[in-house]
């Protein structure tokens, strides 16, 4: 603290009275926050999954259960930053599918892996190009644009594809989907952690992130503050495309082949997973760690209920479930324990 | 309104305060309490309001003005105290229940429908019906019409809401509250950003609510306006009671006294200013719609005033200044060498800030705590690298709210839940930061307590004297008289005279502005 020259009169206006930092520590914000609460559950179901099935507690099991949910949680920390921001980009899954049919395209030509991969991360920023150059340049709503883009990106693939499918990927390129960096840590699973922490960082120790929950809670003072708004949200569109171009090398990669209905639906668990993770859908606040920790209690649901024979309907049910319960909780407590009326 | 009512005013008024010493209240609450974590915005205070009176609720930002509104109106219930209504007991749990009991609120930003009509945002919730349960649109428009003739509107009650200026939208909210029979009217800030004559238009209507025996809470900052309509008073200081009675008795500096707690010097802070080198120069800024063939130069250590009515274009050409909008033609040159401004980001990098009049919308950006309101432009500053760092961003905000004498309980505490004045505070702070050369701060001090208007003043001549080129648009003659070295008055869009030393005149801008031709001798 600095020390600051008291007035002697006391009917003055003190000159710079001293306003400390922070109300409450660190960490008492941690513990009530919504990624506890979050971690709790986490524990919860992961308790729930060993007792129902003695095949939970198996490392390669757990190991195989990760896919559940590491290509989706690729695209969700670019989407966790884009729903921070105030917008959204529905045409992930499209983009995916689109991404594959170019790959598939490049195999029939007799791409090597390399050139692969380049044209899968290359045709998702070109989408998220597309999505951002609509959005930011001509002034229209993201989520109208990217209903639009993933009927578009999608129909793309089933002209080019029709009902056949792409194979014939060469075996180099199985390692992105099949891989094991170190004993029973897939490629998929390590580059998620690594992900996770690169987006942590980018979200919540950069100008950029700091711009980014600027902007998704007014972004017209941002834009009074100096933000270039318009830049930072391009940005995010093909941080967005990139990241889903990356889900489509590791979905294909694993497939080992390219269908047109490749990742359908896949959107919507994606916006699942990070509203899930505490994310407000409106905007302006959420955090990666919760995210994280949004994956991996849907990834554990998933798996718990494929080890008890439990059809996919069912679990949508839950994960439906899952999330308004999640959501109406806090909503719930402050009602019963009204500990503060403001909002 | 501007004959010589208010000679009849005080008689009138006088006779029925004498009266009102008898009458009953029709709402008064007692002994009322309410916290929040961190803050006693109330406790133990008293508020009675009497039919065909109006009592004007004074006290700084902060003070519990707004909250006291809140429990009046249902949003917030109070933790201690009584709210009796022809003394009965009662209690607000829910707006509507408040409502019931006649009590409705015209506030600062009226909540109403902007793609609704007029009549329909009159009547929404309790619409006239016909026969069959539908809404009755003939009679609904009928019954509009009728309420809006009694409170002398001209306005047509089949247009949509979003077709009506801010000053016809409050006579929509006021029909409103006539509609539902309200006995009791709350009127928060109602003149804040309306236009002279539009200001007396509301003073009309509050005699003719009165007239029909309406009780009237009228808040305020603006003491000539408060001694206009007001027939009793009520000072909160720092969430108590600090004083009530009839307005007859008391003047304005007893009132500023209770309210602060300490006399205020009204006078604005003496300077000699320290003319620096020209910094900026604009030439010819024009654009299509709202401003043309603006002129002018201001050098460093100058206040330089905008004046104009509500509309004149000063905002907009503020704004094309910053860079938010983009001019059509024109020039300027910052220290000589033409620069370009093609966004608030570029304009930054030159060094103008802009203090924008819509704090709420363009100022704070709530949700985010104070801190990281004031390194928002000057992120590059507080990082390495992109990478932020939290100490220095720490730093910067202390360093400078500090210098502003900022009234929070952490920096850390979300913008939002500061009072207004805190709020201009921090954004001023923010400004400051970036070491601009060029502040332009529009209408810095609208709808902020006395207690921070003076140090909002002081402080502006505090960094003219450091050099610093101010450009103050402002639509108060007193504040543009007492703090400009020069005033540009605009009008429809132009610059219509320029003012210094001798010219400094109160009848001087008000022509200009209003475009009266001829000074009389």
């Amino acid at each position: 603290m600095t020390s600051v020259a008291q007035t002697q009169a006391s009917d003055q206006i003190p000159q710079g009275r001293q306003i400390p930092d922070r109300l409450r520590t660190p960490m008492q914000r941690a513990l009530a926050s919504w990624e506890t609460l979050l971690l709790v559950v986490f524990a919860l179901v992961f308790c729930i999954n060993s007792f129902a099935s003695p095949y939970f507690l198996d490392p390669w099991n757990l190991s195989d259960a990760t896919f559940n949910f590491t290509e989706k949680a690729m695209i969700a920390f670019a989407m966790a930053l884009l729903i921070i921001s105030g917008e959204i980009d529905l045409s992930v899954a499209s983009i995916i599918a689109l991404a594959s049919t170019a790959m598939g395209l490049a195999v029939q030509m007799g791409a090597d892996t390399p050139a692969l991969v380049g044209i899968g991360l290359l045709t998702g920023l070109l989408c998220g190009a597309v999505n951002g150059a609509l959005i930011t340049g001509l002034g229209l709503p993201s989520i109208v644009v990217t209903i639009g883009t993933m009927s578009l990106f999608r129909g793309i693939s089933y002209i080019v594809l029709g009902d056949k499918a792409f194979t014939g990927y060469p075996d180099s390129f199985s390692w992105f989907g099949q891989g094991y960096v170190w004993w029973v840590f897939s490629f998929e699973l390590v580059l998620f952690c690594l992900l996770a922490v690169a987006f942590g960082i980018l979200l919540h120790a950069t100008a950029f992130g700091r711009s980014v929950y600027a902007i998704g809670n007014n972004d017209v003072a941002a834009l009074f503050s100096g933000i270039r708004v318009p830049r930072i949200k391009f940005g995010l569109f093909l941080l967005t495309g990139l990241m889903s171009g990356l889900a489509a090398v590791c979905l294909t990669s694993r497939l080992g082949a390219t269908r047109p209905s490749i990742a359908s639906g896949m959107e919507l668990e994606v916006v699942t997973m990070v509203v899930l993770g505490g994310v407000n859908i409106l905007g302006g606040s959420g955090s990666i760690a919760g995210v994280v920790i949004a994956a991996l209690v849907m990834g554990l649901v998933t798996f718990g209920f494929g080890l008890l024979n439990v059809p996919g309907i069912v679990m949508s049910i839950f994960i439906g479930i899952l999330l308004i319960a999640v959501i109406a909780l806090p909503r719930l407590a402050r009602r019963f324990f009204p500990r503060r009326a403001a909002s | 309104m501007l004959a010589k009512s208010p000679e009849k005013e005080p008689a009138a008024g006088g006779v029925r305060a004498d009266a009102a010493l008898e009458t009953r209240a029709v709402l008064s609450l007692a002994g009322i309490t309410k916290s929040f974590p961190g803050v006693k915005a109330l406790s133990g205070v008293a508020l009675d309001l009497y039919p065909g009176q109006v009592t004007a609720l004074i006290g700084e930002n902060g003070a519990g003005k707004s909250t006291i509104v809140k429990i009046l109106t249902g949003i917030y219930q109070p933790d201690e105290g009584e709210i009796r209504v022809d003394g009965e007991t009662v209690q607000f749990p829910t707006a509507e229940a408040a409502a019931r009991y006649g009590v409705t609120a015209i506030h600062q930003e009226t909540v109403l429908f902007e793609e609704l009509t007029v009549a329909e945002n009159i009547f929404i919730g309790h619409a006239p019906k016909t026969r069959f349960g539908l809404i009755d649109r003939k009679q609904m428009l009928r019954s509009a019409r009728s309420l809006l003739e009694r409170i002398g509107a001209k306005i047509d009650p089949s247009v949509p809401l979003k077709d009506l200026g801010i000053a016809n939208r409050h006579l929509v909210a006021i029909a409103r509250a006539l509609s539902i029979d309200a006995r009791v009217v709350i009127m928060d800030e109602p003149t804040a950003s309306l236009s002279h004559k539009e200001i007396e238009e509301t003073y009309e209507l509050v005699d003719r609510l009165k007239a029909e025996g309406k009780a009237i809470l009228f808040i305020s900052h603006k003491f000539d306006e408060i001694f206009r309509v007001a027939d009793r008073y009520t000072v909160f200081r720092d969430g108590e009671l600090v004083g009530s009675g009839l307005m007859q008795g008391v003047d304005e500096g007893q009132l500023v006294k209770l309210m602060v707690g300490r006399p205020v010097d009204q006078v604005f802070p003496k300077r000699t200013p320290n003319l620096g080198d020209e910094v900026l120069k604009v030439a010819g800024y024009a654009h299509p719609s709202e401003f043309e063939d603006i002129n002018f130069s201001l050098r460093s250590g100058e206040i330089l005033g905008f004046y104009g009515l509500v509309g004149a274009g000063r905002s907009e050409f503020m704004q094309a200044l910053f860079g938010i909008t983009k001019p059509s033609k024109g020039a300027i040159r910052i220290d000589g060498e033409i620069a370009v401004i093609r966004t608030p980001n570029e304009a930054i990098g030159k060094g103008i800030v802009y203090v924008p009049e819509d704090r709420g919308k363009q100022g704070a950006v709530k949700g985010l705590p104070i801190f990281q309101n004031v390194t928002l432009p000057s992120l590059g500053q507080v990082s390495s690298r992109g990478f932020l760092k939290m100490a220095e961003e720490f730093k910067l905000a202390r360093d400078y709210t500090q210098r502003l004498d900022l009234r929070a309980a952490a920096l850390d505490q979300d913008i939002g839940e500061l009072s207004g004045g805190n709020q201009q505070k921090v954004i001023i702070a923010k400004w400051l930061a970036t070491k601009p050369r060029v502040i332009i701060l529009d209408e810095p001090t609208k709808g902020i307590d006395i207690g921070s208007k003076a140090a909002v003043h002081d402080f502006m001549a505090e960094l003219a004297g450091e050099g610093l080129a101010v450009i103050l648009v402002s639509s108060e003659i007193p504040e543009v008289l007492g703090m400009s070295d020069r005033v540009i008055v605009m009008r429809e869009g132009r610059i219509a005279a320029e003012f210094e030393g001798e010219g400094l005149t109160p009848e001087n801008l008000v022509r200009a502005a209003a475009g009266i031709e001829e000074a009389r001798p």
